[in-house]
């Protein structure tokens, strides 16, 4: 058809043919992301976040440490040093007197002021002991398997390397540091873990059976929901019977710790369930003829299993929070067992805050952790919807 | 409302019952109790003389009966060796550590518990609001950032840990002791002027403290919650007709904000009561808190027993006032009710 034999219109016309993909300009990927899994579309918006990644590197930093903490501490937990109790944090240094010789400490002595009652610690600043690196210290059993000396990390031949001073008996803390991650950050894990099935067990319960079992979870969950939850730690904390080992003992405050979680998850999968069974796309598989396990594996969960994941983040937190505080208070882990919480139970008087300020130091990894699961929670509640 | 109201109620007795047996199962869950394990004690020490007395003691209080008839006679729903007397005939039992009846023990305890909760939960609204509403309308300015910064460290410190550094800190450069709740001078003197100031100037690192958590998470709530209401179109269109900034803001969308505050209350006031308890061991304050670590340790079962169903109380009560004050506030929530 000619085009000129069309009358001109009386309002102006583009009379190029009409393409949609050209007039609005689409992201260049539109066409892949139609086309790609929801889970890949959350990692995108995932990365997206730069504090959330940030906090996520943080912490897999942290966890992957965690079976090595032996290798990276310079120290073995319950390594005395009985001429250095107290001692304060001693600084690496980098140059001395003017000349650059790497990483190095001075070494100190000490005097004991038998007026005051307190170690007094003189820095020897004439010598430099430089600090070694991959060598051999103190022996430990690698994963209880084989006895091993490789250190990443060593104090100087002859000296001593305490970064963050040390405790009451002469302990190093930073490795005593070291060492807690692995109870205290496996402590939030484990609990969620307990946490996560509870929930997902009796959330789902109420949510696809609805009716008097819906009504009575519900019930329990609004009874555990109204507890002040640290009077109940306690309660259940002094109930464990104290002839248990250490370890028995770090299941039972997980056990505890989780089974007062389970609520808050509990209550996002039920309402969820609720929802999502009203949806079309449910009827959709319905009436194509999907089984009832097919339904709830393939289409329900996966819809609210990235939700749950992302408030389980968020409520790891309080775990390791609540073991913290548990064992400052000495309900928690008791001492041959090392976790933040029992570290900073030395720090509990105001004379341990006054006179030995470094022990309060096992404050700084807890917060950092608390903040990185925050920061990586609420990144991942943003992109748990990544058709939003 | 008056249906509303009685339905609230049954549900609170109901779940209070509940509350107690489990408290009391719980208390009950390590094996052996106060008398027997003193007697344990006063045995090896040769002493048989105090055993026949601690023994008699055991049945005196019916020690040796079974849990669940333990638990109806604390309840006062069985009657007991002094016939009914339990928590429903106002007996509170009594506390084998300092022999004496628990209502001599904790009285004072309770009234302050009590007063630094209210304080707590007081000191959150009164910052969290107004914080909240600077940073909503002034998103992404330097104090919207400030507030979240705030925010985010609030919910990071462990609060026992920030009572501590608190106490140290205020000590050391205001010179004010803050373990305990007023000033050791006034233990026993009447209650005057100075000595409520003494109270009140004690009471400000514990509120502060105890409230700092709860505040965060309100800001943060708070905050998402007004800028939903800002972008709607009732508040451009009242924008757009001339209406005051400040009068537009107040009337409209704070108050639709407001909703989900109150009835935040019922998820704030555990955390409150519980951060209470911390706070009140690290500092040393005459609350219930130590009380009750201490009772808990020593199988005091009665004094423990009444401290936990009291705390447990505290976050019912509480609820139920969120839910009255919403529904009061909030015809939807009101007559929804009524029509059902």
């Amino acid at each position: 058809m000619n085009r000129r034999e069309v009358p001109p219109p009386l309002h102006y016309v583009d009379l190029e043919p009409f393409d949609p993909g050209t007039s609005e300009p689409q992201p260049a990927d539109s066409e892949a992301l139609a086309n790609i899994s929801s889970w890949r579309l959350m990692w995108r918006k995932f990365r997206r976040h730069r504090i959330a990644m940030a906090a996520a590197w943080i912490l897999v930093l942290f966890y992957a440490l965690i079976p090595f903490v032996e290798v990276v501490a310079p120290y073995n937990v319950a390594h005395r040093h009985n001429l250095f109790m107290y001692a304060p944090p001693q600084p690496i240094h980098l140059f001395h007197e003017g000349r650059f010789v790497g990483p190095f400490v001075h070494p100190y002595s000490f005097t004991f002021d038998q007026e005051r009652f307190r170690h007094d610690y003189t820095v020897d600043k004439t010598t430099a002991q430089p600090i070694r690196f991959f060598c051999r210290g103190d022996t430990y059993k690698f994963w209880g398997l084989w006895q091993s000396d490789f250190h990443l990390v060593c104090p100087p031949e002859d000296g001593t390397m305490f970064l963050l001073g040390t405790d009451r008996l002469g302990r190093d803390l930073l490795s005593r540091i070291i060492l807690g991650a692995r109870i205290s950050l496996t402590i939030g894990l484990v609990g969620i873990t307990v946490s996560f099935a509870l929930g997902l067990f009796f959330g789902g319960l109420a949510g696809y059976l609805g009716g008097w079992v819906d009504y009575v979870v519900q019930r329990m969950i609004e009874i555990l929901r109204s507890l002040p939850e640290l009077p109940l730690w306690l309660a259940l904390s002094a109930a464990l019977p104290p002839s248990w080992s250490p370890i028995v003992v770090f299941f039972g405050i997980t056990i505890i710790l989780g089974m007062l979680d389970w609520p808050g998850l509990a209550r996002p999968v039920r309402s969820k369930l609720l929802a999502l069974r009203e949806e079309d796309f449910v009827k959709a598989a319905e009436l194509s003829g999907a089984s009832k396990g097919r339904i709830i594996l393939r289409h329900l969960i996966p819809n609210f299993m990235s939700h749950l994941i992302a408030s389980a983040t968020l409520s790891i937190p309080a775990m390791i929070l609540g073991e913290t505080a548990l064992s400052f208070l000495g309900l928690g882990l008791r001492p041959p067992v090392t976790s933040w919480g029992v570290l900073l139970h030395e720090a509990q008087s105001l004379a341990a805050i006054q006179l030995y300020p470094w022990l309060l130091f096992p404050i700084v990894p807890v917060v950092i952790i608390i903040l990185a699961f925050n920061f990586m929670g609420d990144g991942m509640r943003d992109a748990a919807d990544p058709y939003h | 409302m008056i249906g509303f109201l009685l339905r609230r109620i049954v549900t609170m007795a109901v779940s209070l019952l509940i509350i107690s047996a489990l408290v009391f199962f719980i208390i009950k869950l390590p094996p052996g109790d106060f008398l027997s394990n003193q007697i344990a004690e006063l045995r090896a020490q040769g002493e048989g003389a105090s055993a026949e007395k601690a023994a008699f003691l055991i049945k005196e209080y019916g020690l040796d009966s079974p849990i669940w008839e333990q638990y109806l006679v604390w309840l006062g729903a069985w009657p007991g060796p002094n016939g009914f007397s339990g928590l429903l005939q106002g007996d509170w039992g009594w506390s084998f550590e300092y022999e004496r009846p628990v209502r001599e023990v904790i009285g004072d305890a309770l009234w302050l518990t009590l007063a630094v909760n209210l304080a707590a939960v007081i000191f959150v609204h009164v910052v969290a609001i107004p914080i909240a509403i600077y940073s909503a309308t002034r998103q992404y300015s330097f104090g919207d950032y400030a507030a979240t910064l705030f925010g985010y460290i609030g919910l990071a410190m462990p609060s026992f840990l920030l009572a501590l550094i608190l106490l140290f800190y205020s000590n050391r450069w205001f010179g004010i002791s803050i373990g305990g709740l007023y000033d050791p001078d006034f233990y026993g003197a009447p209650w005057d002027w100075p000595k409520v100031k003494s109270l009140l100037s004690h009471l400000v690192v514990p509120t502060v403290v105890i409230g700092l958590g709860g505040t965060a998470a309100m800001i943060r709530r708070m905050r998402a919650n007004l800028l939903d209401e800002l972008n709607k179109q009732y508040y451009v269109t009242a924008k757009a007709k001339g209406m005051p900034p400040t009068r537009a803001l107040l009337k409209y969308p704070f108050r639709m904000s407001l909703n989900p505050f109150i009835a935040d209350i019922g998820n704030l006031l555990p955390h409150l009561v519980s951060g209470s308890v911390l706070v009140s061991l690290v500092l040393s304050l005459p609350t219930v808190g130590p009380i009750l670590l201490a009772a808990l340790l020593k199988q005091d079962q009665y004094l423990a027993g009444f401290i936990l169903l009291f705390t447990a109380c505290l976050t019912v009560f509480g609820m139920l006032i969120s839910d009255l004050m919403l529904a009061w506030l909030d015809p939807r929530i009101r007559l929804g009710r009524r029509s059902r």
